[in-house]
């Protein structure tokens, strides 16, 4: 019985953490899509160099990979956003200029290379094999204690929602969603809009490495593998979209909804018989894909459409 | 002067849209620009507010070379244009639209907007209050707060107008402000252009088919044909032309004679 019951405060605090570290996943997409208009399908590059880099800031000292520099967690997660934000730097300052659907082709093939040089740079990140032994916060004070994980997380969560939903309300929010709804327009009202598309996919894409350095510390292993574009890009972009891209608030509540349904449908993989398995995990992905068919066919710009900010504040 | 543009030339692929092109745009003038479709008249003003770069030529602004600038830099300079077809911000609001304009607002500084959102409020409300004087300006008042994908052509048209009205505007290239809007919505848009251009000295140049809004507004007028400039002056004199009319009617006056 006390075995059952903290079994599922396990698992429940393992859930809510989980959807937290997919909202900043979300939130920064929807400052690039929701808001700027940019489709950045290579959501999972960033995350995973979110994530490499805190595992090597923090981890103790290995022969497998560089470092570890066993620094403390939170200038791991620095790192993780700064290095995510000079990749998107250096990937913005040349496809910026590109329309939407270039973009979209240009960040496919960065994720895959980022994915293809953690996995073939040893010295560096051990390869396939992987690091292991990341550290959880505050881990020497506290004990290796989920609770206090959680919270670090969300407060993450709080943080960057704040942070995001002010700038939203900021002109250059306005800006933002000016050059969204029309490029010629935004010009002639005097706006850089390179400048601005810049700096929108910089944050979006640091607030995504940050959301891949609190997976990493997480899971406490990382490895290419877990940098799949199906739950690192595909299912991001499922929450944006059920959630209302465009709308901060519907972002987190697309996040909740989708892991959800996709940690409920979990359970029917333990109840029929293995050799199915493959099937059921397949069959999951599908109904992740009817979900969103059904909430955009009866709220077609998702669960909390975005509302204009009072802008007579 | 305010514009002055010098043999201007531009091509596309095999057709030559505007060919060894030179007008001046005086200040304080309403100018306007007639010829028949495809004459370049949208191409010059492409190239003058700096959505073109011409392949030949150059335009001079107050004396200064500003060819090729892009459009963010020749707004800040001054020239501001309105479009053929409206390029509304569709899904934010009216009052949203223009409050967008202002140029080196504080708040579109991410940093200023985390950390000086003070600040920021306090210039986003002095834009709102410069925002409401336009839209009462312009009549538009009761649709503030309406998306802007929802207005009618017309006031559409009013609020590119209104664009103009949120900077320090010294030139103000408006196409076709006319098409499209009906005759009550256009006498307050010609009252509208002739007082910026009274009160807040702005010079206009202004593409019009309507050639009865042309010659109420327009002096001097300057008409256009196959990418070439065929004859300026008042409207009766541009109107007299024998190159204009042949433009427009296709045949020498002599033969119908």
């Amino acid at each position: 019985m006390m075995e059952d019951l903290l079994g599922s405060v396990t698992f429940g605090v393992f859930f809510l953490t989980t959807v937290g570290i997919y909202v900043v996943s979300v939130l920064g997409l929807n400052l690039q899509w929701g808001m700027t208009g940019q489709l950045n399908f290579g959501i999972a590059g960033f995350f995973a160099l979110g994530a490499y880099t805190s595992a090597i800031m923090t981890t103790a000292p290995s022969d497998h990979h560089l470092g570890g520099f066993e620094m403390p967690i939170f200038v791991g997660f620095a790192a993780a956003m700064i290095v995510a934000g000079i990749t998107a730097v250096l990937v913005g300052l040349i496809t910026v200029r590109l329309r939407t659907d270039y973009l979209a082709i240009a960040t496919i093939g960065i994720a895959e290379i980022v994915r293809l040089f953690l996995k073939n740079e040893d010295w560096l990140t051990n390869g396939v094999r992987g690091i292991p032994g990341i550290p959880r916060p505050f881990e020497a004070s506290v004990g290796d204690n989920m609770f206090v994980f959680m919270a670090i997380v969300f407060f993450c969560v709080v943080l960057v929602y704040l942070a995001l939903e002010r700038a939203r309300r900021a002109p250059w929010g306005r800006v933002l969603r000016a050059i969204r709804e029309n490029e010629m327009g935004a010009e002639a009202a005097g706006k850089h809009i390179t400048r601005f598309r810049l700096e929108a996919f910089v944050v979006g894409s640091m607030i995504m490495g940050l959301a891949g350095a609190l997976f990493a510390h997480q899971i406490g292993f990382i490895s290419p593998e877990a940098f799949t574009p199906r739950f690192a890009t595909f299912i991001v972009w499922v929450m944006l979209i059920a959630g209302g891209s465009g709308n901060n608030r519907g972002a987190m509540l697309g996040a909740l909804v989708i892991w959800l349904v996709w940690s409920g449908t979990g359970f029917v993989t333990s109840i029929v018989p293995p050799e199915y398995a493959t099937q059921v995990s397949a069959v999951r992905l599908l109904m992740i894909g009817v979900l969103v068919q059904v909430i955009l066919l009866y709220r077609p710009e998702g669960l909390l459409p975005e509302k204009p900010p009072n802008s007579r504040t | 002067m305010t514009i002055e543009v010098q043999h201007i030339s531009k091509f596309f692929g095999g057709i030559t849209a505007l060919e060894d092109c030179s007008l001046t745009i005086e200040e304080g003038t309403i100018t306007g620009l007639i010829g028949p479709n495809g004459a370049g008249k949208s191409t010059l003003f492409n190239i003058i507010a700096g959505s073109m770069k011409p392949d030949g030529g150059r335009v001079l602004f107050r004396g200064r070379d500003v060819t090729g600038l892009a459009p963010h830099r020749l707004f800040h300079e001054g020239i501001v244009r309105t479009f053929q077809v409206p390029n509304e911000f569709s899904r934010m609001t009216v009052r949203e639209n223009l409050m967008t304009v202002p140029p080196a607002q504080l708040g579109e500084n991410l940093f200023s907007a985390w950390f000086q959102w003070n600040r920021v409020r306090t210039q986003e409300r002095d834009i709102a209050y410069d925002v409401d004087e336009v839209l009462a300006f312009l009549n538009l008042a009761h649709v503030a707060d309406t998306p802007a994908g929802a207005l009618s052509g017309g006031q559409k048209k009013l609020l590119e107008l209104g664009r103009t009205m949120m900077t320090d505007a010294k030139l103000v290239l408006l196409d076709e402000p006319g098409a499209g809007v009906n005759r009550s919505l256009l006498a307050h848009l010609v009252d509208a252009i002739r007082r910026l251009n009274e009160e807040r000295g702005y010079t206009f140049c202004i593409i019009e088919h309507d050639m009865d809004l042309v010659a109420d507004l327009c002096n001097p007028v300057i008409a256009m044909m196959r990418g070439r400039i065929l004859a300026q002056g008042t409207m009766a004199e541009v109107r007299s032309h024998p190159d204009v009319l042949d433009a427009y009617f296709g045949g020498s006056v002599e033969a119908v004679r």
